[in-house]
C-alpha cells in the first residue's frame, strides 16, 4: 500500500503538530514540576488524644506484620482510632513514596527508608513541635540524629522528620553446631580472629560464610569490615551527604581490601551472586554454613529452626578491647505533610516508644530494640534466648555510641546503582578495594551534586 | 512542491482509476473523479468513527510522549521544581559507560529474542506443516505455545530456580555426565546474558511458530507439489517455498521479538536485577532505576526517548524491506 498524497499530507501535518506542540512546551518555559510547597501549616499541637472518630493510614512493606499488631492494640486501648494499612514491596513503596506523599490523599503515616527530596519538595511533616510537646528530646541523640535533616538535604542535624518502630541492630550469627566441628570454640574478638575461624571453617570442609548477593545483601558484610577501620564521624558525614564529605577514605578501602581477600581465600559461596536475601536466610537456617552478617530482625526467625544452636555476636573491632562499630538504624516512618491528623500520628508514635504493651509488642515481633527514653524498663525477654543476646547487644552499641547508618541509605539511588553491582564484582574478586570505594564514591558525586 | 504536485496527482489518479476498475464488483468501471468524492465523504465519516480511539491514543500514548521529550531537558526529580538543562541528559547517556554498557546488552539480547526463537519456528512450523493433522500435531502446536501464555515475570521467576546451583539444570547436566559445567548460571559473568536471553528465546519460539504454521497455512498447495514434482528435497522446498511466502509473517515477528529485545524489562528484574555486577543490565531496567529509584525523571526521560530512537532506527528499515520485496 504505497500512501495517497492525501495520507502523506496528513502525516506531514500530524508530524507538524506534534513537533510543534514539542517544541513549544520546551521552549515556552512552562517547566515540569512545582515549586516546593512552604513549610507545613502548623497544625496546633496537641499531646491530647481527640475523642472523635478517626482512621489513620499508614502504608507499609510487604512482609512486617509490626504495624498490624500495633494498629491492634493501639484501637483496642483507643477504640476512636482505626487503622487503615496498605502494603507494597520494599521496592515498589520506596519507588512510590514521594508520589504517594505529594497526592491529594497522601497515607498518614509512611515507611520510608531515605528521606531523598521529600524534605526539601515540603512532603514529610516537621515533627520537631512534637518531639518538644512529648520531650523526645531527651531521647539520645544518636538515637534521632539520622532522623533528621537540614533545608540543604543534609542529615544528621536539622529538624526532626522520622521516627522508629523499633531500631535494629546488626552483627554476626553463628551456628555453634557447626563451629564446633570446625574447632570454632568462642566467638572472635578481632576482624584478624574472625578470618582464622573462617580458614578454619573452610579447612574443616563447613562453609565458613553464608551469605547471598544478588540483591546486594553482602553490603552488610562490606560496611561491617569498613565499620572497623573507618572514622566513624567520617564515614557518618558521608552517609549524611555532608559536603565534601568522601567515601574514599584510607579506612573504606581497608575494609574493602579484606572483603577482596576473603574472596580471593573463597570464603564466599560460588554462586553468591545468583542468591538473594530470602535464598540465604534459609540456607543458614538449614545449617548452610558457620557464620552470617545480619540483623536483629531475622533472630527469632534463626531461632525458630536453629534453637539453642544459633548465637549473635557483634562485629568484632580491629584491635582488641577496641570499641564496637554497628549499622544499625530505625524502621524508618515519616508523617505526611499533608496529612489531617498529625497530632493522631504523633499520638500514635509516642504510644510506640513509651507504652509498655507497645514496647513489648515491637520487641515480640522483630526483635528489635523499642528506643526512645533508655531509663525506661526494657520488655521481658526469655532469659538465655537470642533475643535477649540481641538486645544486649544493642545496648551495648547505645552505650560505647558506636551506631552507624547502613552506607545503603545514603542516598536513595546508590544501593541499586552502585552498591549492588560493585559489591557484586568485588567479593567475587573481579575488582579490588580501592576500585569498588572509587566506583561508589564516583556515583555518589554524580548524585549528589544536584 | 507546487510544480511537482500535478505530475504526482495524475500518476496516481491513473493508479486509482486502473484500481478501481479493477475492484468494482459490479462490473460496471467507477470514474475517477466520483471516486474521490466518496473518498472524502468517507474520510468524514472515518474520522468521526475513529475519534474515540484517536482521543485514547492522544492522551495516553502522544501526550506521554510529548511530555517525556519535554522532561528530557530539565533536571527534575519528578515532584520539585525542575530546572532547564538542555542536551546534559542526552549527552550522560551516551557518555556514561554503564549505560552505554546497557544498551549493548541489549543489542546482544536480540540474538536470543529474535534469532534463535524465529529460526527455530521455522523450522518447527515446516516440521508440523508436514506431520499428518491430527493429535499429534495440534498437541504439540499447544505446547509449543504454552510458554507464550504465561507471564514474562512468571516465566523469570521459575527459570531463575532452574538455573540456580541445585536447580533442574545442573541436575540434569550431572545426570548426563556433564557435571564439570554445572554452575550458579545467573551469578556467572560469562553465561548470566545467555541465560536470560534463552528464557526470552523459550518464551517467544512459540509465538514465532504457530505465526508462520498460519502463514504456512496460506501458501498455495499447488507451489509445494509443483517443487517436489522438480524432485526437491525437504530443504529446496522450506528455502523456495516456505521462506519466501512467509516474508510478510517473518517481518512481523523479527519486528515484534527486536522490540522485546531491546525493550526487555521483565525477564531482567526477576531473574538478575542488571547483575552479576553489570552483565545483564538493559536499558530498561537501568530507566526504571534511574526514574523510580534515583527519581532522576530527566535522565530517565532522555534515555527512554534515546531507546525509542534505537528501536525505531533497527525496526523501520526491517519494515521498509518488506514492503519492497512485496511490490
Amino acid at each position: 500500500m504505497s500512501p495517497t498524497p492525501r495520507g502523506r499530507r496528513l502525516r506531514g501535518a500530524a508530524t507538524a503538530t506534534l513537533m510543534a506542540s514539542i517544541t513549544a512546551l520546551i521552549f515556552t518555559g512552562c517547566a515540569p514540576g512545582s515549586a516546593p510547597q512552604s513549610a507545613t501549616t502548623a497544625t496546633d499541637v496537641s499531646t491530647q488524644l481527640t475523642k472523635d472518630k478517626v482512621q489513620l493510614t499508614i502504608a507499609d512493606e510487604t512482609g512486617f506484620p509490626l504495624t498490624d499488631d500495633l494498629a491492634k492494640e493501639f484501637t483496642k486501648q483507643h477504640p476512636n482510632i482505626t487503622f487503615k494499612i496498605t502494603r507494597d514491596t520494599f521496592q515498589n513503596l520506596t519507588a512510590n513514596a514521594p508520589k504517594l506523599l505529594a497526592s491529594s490523599t497522601p497515607p498518614d503515616l509512611i515507611r520510608l527508608p531515605t528521606l531523598g527530596d521529600t524534605v526539601k519538595d515540603g512532603l514529610v511533616a516537621d515533627l520537631d513541635p512534637f518531639a518538644k510537646a512529648y520531650g523526645w528530646d531527651k531521647w539520645p541523640a544518636a538515637q534521632l540524629a539520622p532522623l533528621r535533616m537540614t533545608k540543604d538535604g543534609e542529615r544528621g542535624s536539622g529538624s526532626l522528620y522520622q521516627l522508629g518502630l523499633g531500631y535494629s541492630v546488626t552483627g554476626i550469627f553463628m551456628n555453634k553446631k557447626l563451629a564446633a566441628q570446625a574447632g570454632i570454640t568462642t566467638t572472635p574478638e578481632t576482624l584478624d580472629e574472625l578470618g582464622d575461624d573462617f580458614a578454619k571453617a573452610k579447612a574443616a570442609g563447613v562453609a565458613p560464610l553464608v551469605e547471598g548477593d544478588k540483591d546486594g545483601v553482602v553490603n552488610f558484610t562490606v560496611q561491617a569490615a569498613m565499620n572497623q577501620y573507618a572514622d566513624k564521624q567520617e564515614f557518618l558525614d558521608w552517609m549524611f551527604n555532608k559536603s565534601g564529605a568522601s567515601y574514599n577514605t584510607p579506612g573504606n578501602v581497608k575494609g574493602a581490601e579484606l572483603i577482596r581477600t576473603w574472596a580471593d581465600k573463597g570464603y564466599f559461596p560460588s554462586d553468591i551472586n545468583a542468591v538473594d536475601y530470602f535464598t540465604f536466610v534459609s540456607r543458614f537456617q538449614d545449617g548452610g554454613g558457620v557464620f552470617t552478617f545480619n540483623g536483629n530482625w531475622e533472630a527469632a526467625n534463626y531461632a525458630k529452626k536453629l534453637g539453642k544452636d544459633v548465637t549473635f555476636f557483634l562485629v568484632p573491632p580491629a584491635k582488641k578491647g577496641g570499641d564496637h562499630v554497628a549499622m544499625g538504624a530505625a524502621n524508618s516512618f515519616s508523617a505526611a505533610a499533608k496529612s489531617k491528623h498529625l497530632n493522631e500520628v504523633a499520638y500514635f508514635l509516642n504510644w510506640v516508644h513509651t507504652n509498655d504493651k507497645a514496647r513489648q509488642i515491637v520487641v515480640d515481633v522483630t526483635g528489635a530494640a523499642p528506643g526512645g527514653d533508655p531509663s525506661q524498663a526494657q520488655p521481658k525477654v526469655e532469659k538465655g534466648s537470642i533475643t535477649e543476646e540481641v538486645l544486649k547487644a544493642a545496648a551495648q552499641i547505645a552505650k560505647e555510641d558506636g551506631q552507624v547508618d547502613f552506607m545503603a541509605n545514603t542516598t536513595a539511588g546508590i544501593y541499586a546503582g552502585a552498591i549492588i553491582p560493585e559489591s557484586q564484582l568485588l567479593v567475587t574478586s573481579k575488582i579490588s578495594g580501592q576500585e569498588f570505594v572509587d566506583k561508589v564514591q564516583a556515583f555518589y558525586e554524580q548524585e549528589v551534586k544536584k | 512542491m507546487t510544480t511537482a504536485r500535478p505530475r504526482v496527482e495524475n500518476t496516481i489518479g491513473h493508479d486509482l482509476a486502473r484500481r478501481a476498475t479493477r475492484t468494482d464488483r459490479h462490473g460496471t468501471a467507477v470514474r475517477p473523479a466520483r471516486r474521490r468524492r466518496l473518498a472524502g465523504r468517507g474520510g468524514l465519516i472515518g474520522w468521526i468513527l475513529v475519534a474515540p480511539a484517536l482521543l485514547f491514543y492522544a492522551a495516553f500514548v502522544l501526550w506521554p510522549l510529548i511530555q517525556g521529550v519535554q522532561f528530557s531537558f530539565y533536571d527534575w526529580n519528578g515532584i520539585g521544581a525542575s530546572t532547564w538543562v538542555g542536551f546534559t541528559n542526552y549527552l550522560t547517556v551516551f557518555t556514561d559507560p554503564d549505560l552505554l554498557g546497557a544498551i549493548k546488552n541489549a543489542f546482544i539480547l536480540i540474538a536470543y529474542f529474535t534469532f534463535i526463537p524465529v529460526i527455530f519456528g521455522l523450522i518447527l512450523a515446516s516440521l508440523i506443516r508436514s506431520m499428518k493433522a491430527g493429535f499429534f500435531s495440534s498437541f504439540s502446536q499447544t505446547v509449543l505455545f504454552l510458554p507464550q501464555i504465561i507471564p514474562l515475570a512468571a516465566a523469570g521467576i521459575a527459570w531463575s530456580w532452574m538455573y540456580a546451583q541445585m536447580g533442574a539444570v545442573n541436575q540434569i547436566l550431572g545426570w548426563v555426565g556433564l557435571g564439570d559445567l554445572a554452575r550458579p548460571w545467573l551469578g556467572d559473568y560469562q553465561t548470566a546474558l545467555p541465560a536470560v536471553g534463552l528464557i526470552g528465546s523459550w518464551t517467544l519460539t512459540g509465538l514465532c511458530t504457530v505465526l508462520l504454521l498460519t502463514g504456512i497455512g496460506k501458501i498455495d498447495q499447488s507451489l509445494y507439489e509443483a517443487v517436489r514434482l522438480d524432485g526437491a528435497g525437504w530443504w529446496r522446498e522450506f528455502f523456495t517455498i516456505t521462506v519466501r511466502g512467509l516474508r510478510q509473517e517473518l517481518a512481523v515477528l523479527i519486528t515484534i521479538t527486536i522490540i522485546a529485545a531491546l525493550s526487555s524489562f521483565d525477564i531482567i528484574y526477576t531473574t538478575t536485577l542488571g547483575g552479576p555486577g553489570r552483565a545483564t543490565l538493559v536499558p530498561g531496567i537501568s530507566i526504571y532505576r534511574i526514574g523510580f529509584t534515583q527519581s532522576e525523571v530527566g535522565l530517565a526521560s532522555a534515555f527512554g526517548i534515546i531507546l525509542m530512537v534505537l528501536v525505531l532506527i533497527v525496526v523501520l528499515p526491517i519494515q521498509r524491506l518488506s514492503k519492497v520485496r512485496d511490490q
